[in-house]
């Protein structure tokens, strides 16, 4: 299990967008294999890379607004938030040096 | 060192692990990051598996299989090789971790990924309506509008999935006979979300942040016509994954490693091949599986026949 805090369509506002912090959100659900696959992954780089982005996931079938609002059609997707604005999304599970080298601007 | 390493998670990879498990090789199964499983990690019921009248979804077949190799002792680890060597008495493979791995033997088992269309802007509206993976994505497309270009089983399959979701479904494919099986031919045909296009390729894919469209020619007269959609999903074949292997074993006209008749045995000594990597033509769970069960065999074949101070440095 994960140890990211979910979010949903009630806290995403103040969690997400509200926050003053780097924050990725990863979109995902319980069908979704290739997330099941990443979600270890971006765990290991929360846990590496604390003091500069915080990960949070958002189970889309729960929470079908904020999925929607942000035009989601594949996941596991995966939004950077800062300010409230989306300011990177990667799609698709990859690797850890991948994701690591996709999200290279908010891990130094 | 080991005895054997096994680079694949799928049918191939794990039935090559069982066998080379119960032989007592003690397998290194070199799984990958995300791609764990394979194929079916990404297809629902699975019907033609022998052994499961009922079915069984894809992704609990490959998790039985790994648990079976397990079982009788294969180690697996969740990384990517990122570079082989299998020239030499002793192959080496590298991870993305940086772990370098020794073995006498390497069965590769890395499958065929998804091909594309080759269309302008197909990667950048990938994950943006253009999918390769109705399972995971079927389910944004809910009340929308949806194409499958292809005409084979996987294109029949994702097909009827997404009419779970959509409310029309276009097959687009590039002549007028699909090579589908029949059973899924016929259940996407009595299906009356989908339609088919038939001598139609794609020519163009349009859309700004989201995929709106698609241009189509007729593959007979040649007319354009197009068609609005909020989804694409494209199921026209696949290319074996071999590009770690180029320069280092011999492929075939069709991109397959080149294996001795009906054996495993690739153009190097104590390099096994199995699985889709080398067949482009029947790709099922279960010839996947035979052909693991083949380059299992093969390897102790061929470690039978090593000469005992190599042997003595495998570790058991």
């Amino acid at each position: 299990m994960s140890n990211a805090l979910d979010v949903t369509d009630e806290t995403f506002a103040a969690e997400v967008l509200g926050s003053d912090k780097t924050i990725l959100v990863d979109f995902w659900a319980e069908w979704c294999g290739p997330c099941r696959a990443v979600s270890p992954i971006l765990d290991q780089i929360a846990a590496e890379h604390s003091d500069k982005i915080t990960v949070v996931k958002l189970n889309v079938d729960d929470n079908p607004q904020t999925a929607a609002k942000y035009q989601i059609t594949s996941i596991p997707a995966m939004k950077v938030y800062r300010g409230g604005e989306v300011v990177k999304t990667v799609i698709g599970a990859k690797p850890k040096g991948a994701l690591e080298s996709d999200l290279a601007e908010f891990l130094a | 060192m080991r005895q054997v390493i096994i680079i694949g998670s799928g049918p191939a990879g794990y039935t090559a692990a069982i066998y080379a498990a119960r032989a007592s090789l003690s397998p290194l199964l070199i799984a990958s990051s995300v791609e764990a499983g394979g194929e079916l990690m990404k297809t629902t019921e699975v019907e033609n598996f022998p052994g499961f009248p009922d079915g069984i979804m894809g992704p609990q077949l490959m998790m039985n299989m790994q648990a079976q190799a397990e079982k009788f002792g294969t180690e697996v680890v969740l990384d990517d090789v990122v570079s082989v060597d299998l020239t030499g008495d002793v192959k080496t493979v590298t991870l993305g971790n940086g772990d370098v791995h020794e073995a006498l033997t390497v069965i590769y088992a890395t499958g065929s990924a998804y091909r594309k269309l080759g269309l302008d802007d197909e990667t950048r509206l990938s994950g943006y309506g253009v999918s390769w993976c109705a399972t995971c994505d079927g389910f944004f497309f809910r009340q929308k509008t949806v194409a499958v270009v292809g005409g084979g089983d996987s294109a029949m399959e994702e097909a009827t999935f997404l009419t779970k979701f959509a409310d029309k479904v276009y097959v687009i494919h590039r002549s007028d006979r699909l090579r589908a099986s029949k059973i899924m031919q016929d259940r996407a045909q009595a299906n009356p979300k989908i339609e088919f296009l038939f001598n139609k390729t794609v020519d163009r894919i349009y859309g700004d942040e989201l995929v709106s469209g698609v241009s189509l020619r007729d593959t007979v007269d040649g007319t354009e016509t197009t068609l609005d959609l909020s989804g694409l999903f494209i199921a026209i074949g696949n290319d074996p994954r071999v590009h770690l292997v180029h320069g280092q074993l011999d492929l075939t006209d069709e991109g397959t490693i080149a294996v001795e008749a009906r054996s495993s045995r690739t153009s190097l000594p104590g390099v096994f091949a199995a699985g889709d990597v080398l067949d482009v033509t029947y790709r099922q769970a279960v010839t996947a599986a035979a052909s693991g069960t083949v380059a299992a065999l093969d390897v102790e074949h061929y470690l039978a026949s090593l000469p005992t101070h190599l042997l003595q440095t495998a570790s058991a």
